[in-house]
């Protein structure tokens, strides 16, 4: 029992961060994409909009990264303790980035003249955010250097064109997500503004795609082995030929103006990225040497918070979804706050 | 960089951002369960007034709870960046007890905190009402597991070491570790009184200014009848702490009195310079015997020094000494003010006594220093072990080099000095609009309830 529990439950939980992160991805990348797109936004009672559509919801959204910070902490002690000291700056930017977004969202509406200030610490904070996850991706990619269970590599290993190549990528996902909310949720101006928007990220998002899948496998033997090897080759064509097909429906949604299709193909869009990772890396939580048996918590922590986690996390998504449905319909100018 | 110490820096930067974030909690806590009562007068009483005011703090609490939130995060994140050792080598225990709190108080608290701050006109009455109440359990469970996690940093047990890492064996015993229980009750406690005190000096200065003196009235009263009981039930709940800590960290205790030497009878020490290398205290003024009485519950009770202990293994004094006299000197203080209103409540002067009013504002910021007192005599008490008597701080650190952390350090300064100086901003200007709010000729009365004809 206890052996079998030894090799299941590290999958189970790497399943869980993954979905646990990916679903921060999704969801605080619409609110962020918001604060890339929000200086450049076509009127200041656009950006009030822009910034009422999330209002209620971004503290929620931001606490799936929380969770993905503690379950990792719970689950994979090693690879929590030698991926971040590995990160450390970038980590530290990004914090400071989601403090000064968060704050923005209090302080804005409270601002008589000083609103200025936190539009810029709303724009700022968020591309300080979403450029560090960027750069915190590619650096994973890339992978860590550990000698004896300990981070061995310096302060600034994470700086490579690469991981900036990966920011850059990261910045055009978010914003076309973010896009895509607007069409979702507004109306009018700041709808047709947001579809132009839509296409312009649409073509970097579709460029930046296609470099990181290609410059990937290129620096990387394992990952390239993983998929071009028969009979790999076959099994994971079908991710590629779909990402393909959504980047086609995409294109096709914001030219016939659709309102729904855009976010939701944009989130395809994320998940078959994301699952082009997951392909890539598994079974390493460290890449390039550690796995996730390796980097695990005994089956005593594991099983203890997989205990609470079964029970509870249908809720969490269940008062989750009640509360976008409290806020459902769209958000038109001129609503008032608190 | 050798000169960059990253221990020190690391101890300073999580002391730096822990103490900035824990007086959002100190305050929310309270403020968010104050915001929940009013909610339900307001709901059974029908009375707008409960309403108003509600709507007055529900953006205190906002702006509050946001910078809460945004520090907190830091925080979750620390643990790794900072003291990946002891990540690695707790993780196991740690981790659970903040992923359970992230799981049954952070995301509960955000999923409820969207309705109750801009629900109103989109929910039922209810279920608005619910939101308040939800809110405020979710701080109260958030506040279970995070000190669950530091009390069994302070006093560990249920585990075994394997090659130097944590295993769980019982998860009840750490869980409920035996510090736990007391520094739980002293936290909430500390808590309600900070929120109590910040409300009854902004409904005293409402009174004072003769602005909206029918919030103020309801502000102070609601304050003072918290007051009244809460502060002298603080100093049992922290005697009973501080045996506790008698029990399982003598070390700290020893330090936290200023006493040198094991002794029966040991003296009550009022003030000191304790000296580390001379092992003596300086320019002391001690009452004989009742040191043992207050420790031990008897006259000749037997008291252990700091030399009971290693020198590589006793915390540094003169902090402990003196944020533990901060501490307990701003508790006196809060109970004289629980007498004093106790006294004017009996003789109903209360809202007419303009001394007390005056009094009780200067005393709005007394619950932060006390919990800010409070925390540094606990952590700089546990030191020099992160995970007392099994891991010491200085193993636990990052193999980050110090110029990092200097950098990250002063970044945190500087943006924690911005958003505070702002958020103090803000929150000032809120409440003065709030004072400023015409106060209507005749209350709207409007019973639907028999309830509310009987008010």
């Amino acid at each position: 029992m206890q052996d079998y529990l030894v090799i299941i439950l590290p999958l189970i939980w790497a399943v869980v961060i993954a979905f646990g992160i990916f679903v921060y991805v999704l969801l605080d990348g619409f609110d962020l994409g918001l604060g890339l797109l929000f200086l450049a936004a076509p009127s200041h009672a656009a950006r009030d909009t822009m910034m009422r559509s999330v209002a209620p919801v971004w503290d929620g959204n931001e606490t799936w990264l929380v969770l993905g910070g503690a379950a990792l902490f719970a689950a994979f002690p090693l690879a929590y303790a030698v991926i971040l000291p590995a990160l450390y700056l970038p980590l530290v930017l990004m914090l400071v980035g989601l403090i000064l977004r968060g704050v923005a969202f209090e302080f804005r509406f409270k601002a008589d003249t000083s609103r200025f200030l936190w539009d810029w610490a709303f724009a700022g904070g968020s591309l300080l955010a979403t450029s560090m996850q960027g750069i915190a991706l590619g650096a994973f990619i890339q992978g860590f250097a550990v000698v004896d269970r300990h981070y061995a590599g310096g302060a600034f290993d994470w700086l490579t064109p690469f991981a900036i190549l990966t920011a850059f990528a990261l910045i055009a996902g978010y914003t076309l997500l973010a896009c895509g909310w607007l069409i979702m949720k507004t109306e009018g101006a700041l709808r047709d503004w947001a579809f132009v928007q839509a296409e312009r990220a649409l073509v970097g998002v579709v460029g930046f795609i296609l470099v990181v899948s290609l410059w990937t496998p290129l620096q990387n033997a394992t990952v390239a082995a993983r998929w071009f090897d028969w009979p790999n080759i076959i099994m994971f064509s079908p991710v590629p030929a779909v990402t393909a097909a959504a980047v086609v429906a995409l294109s096709y949604a914001l030219r016939r103006r659709r309102v729904h299709l855009p976010f939701l193909l944009t989130a395809a869009l994320f998940v078959l990225s994301y699952t082009g990772i997951a392909i890539s890396f598994f079974p390493y939580i460290i890449p390039p040497d550690i796995t996730i048996w390796q980097a695990a918590s005994p089956p005593e922590t594991q099983s203890f918070l997989l205990v609470g986690l079964v029970p509870i996390l249908p809720v969490i998504l269940g008062y989750t979804a009640w509360n976008y449905y409290v806020f459902r319909g769209r958000v038109r100018e001129g609503d008032g706050y608190h | 960089m050798e000169s960059l110490d990253p221990v020190l820096l690391s101890r300073l930067q999580f002391g730096f951002t822990i103490s900035f974030h824990i007086l959002f909690p100190a305050f929310t806590i309270g403020l968010a369960a104050w915001i929940a009562v009013l909610e339900l007068l307001w709901w059974l009483r029908d009375r707008a007034i409960y309403g108003e005011i509600s709507r007055l703090w529900t953006k205190v609490f906002a702006v509050s709870f946001g910078m809460g939130v945004v520090s907190g995060i830091v925080l979750s994140y620390e643990f790794g960046t900072n003291w990946s050792v002891l990540s690695e080598r707790a993780g196991n225990i740690l981790g659970p007890l903040l992923s359970y709190e992230v799981l049954t108080a952070f995301f509960l608290e955000a999923g409820f905190i969207g309705v109750m701050l801009f629900g109103r006109d989109r929910v039922p009455r209810p279920v608005h009402v619910l939101s308040a109440c939800v809110v405020a359990l979710g701080t109260l469970i958030s506040a279970f597991w995070i000190l669950s996690a530091n009390s069994w940093m302070q006093t560990p047990q249920g585990y075994v070491l394997q090659d130097g890492v944590f295993h769980p064996v019982d998860w009840s015993a750490i869980v409920f570790n035996p510090s736990f229980p007391y520094r739980f009750m002293h936290m909430v406690a500390a808590a309600f009184l900070t929120t109590a005190f910040v409300v009854g000096g902004i409904g005293a200065w409402y009174l004072l200014a003769g602005r909206r003196a029918d919030h103020g009235r309801i502000m102070v009263g609601m304050a003072v009848s918290i007051i009244v009981w809460l502060a002298p039930l603080q100093l049992i709940l922290g005697d009973m702490h501080g045996l506790n800590v008698r029990d399982h960290q003598p070390a700290k205790l020893a330090a936290m009195e200023g006493h040198w030497e094991t002794q029966r009878g040991a003296p009550l020490i009022l003030m000191a310079w304790p000296d580390m290398a001379a092992e003596t205290n300086h320019l002391e003024l001690a009452i004989p015997r009742i040191g043992s009485l207050i420790l031990t519950h008897s006259w000749d009770g037997e008291v252990t020094g700091l030399k009971a202990f290693a020198p590589q293994d006793r915390p540094y004094a003169p902090i402990v000494f003196w944020s533990f006299r901060l501490m307990v000197g701003v508790g006196m203080l809060m109970i004289l003010v629980a007498g004093l209103s106790a006294w004017l409540l009996l003789r109903k002067r209360l809202f007419d006594s303009r001394w007390f009013l005056r009094l009780l504002m200067l005393c709005s910021p007394l619950g932060f220093v006390a919990v800010l007192a409070g925390w540094v005599t606990a952590e700089v008490g546990r030191q020099p072990w992160v995970v007392y008597g099994v891991l010491r701080t200085t193993d636990a650190v990052s193999p980050v080099p110090g110029g990092s952390v200097a950098a990250s350090l002063a970044l945190f300064v500087l943006v924690y000095g911005v958003i505070f100086g702002a958020g103090l901003y803000y929150i000032a200007k809120v409440i003065r609009q709030g004072s400023a709010a015409s106060q209507p000729e005749q209350e709207p009365m409007a019973p639907r309830r028999p309830m509310a004809a009987a008010d």
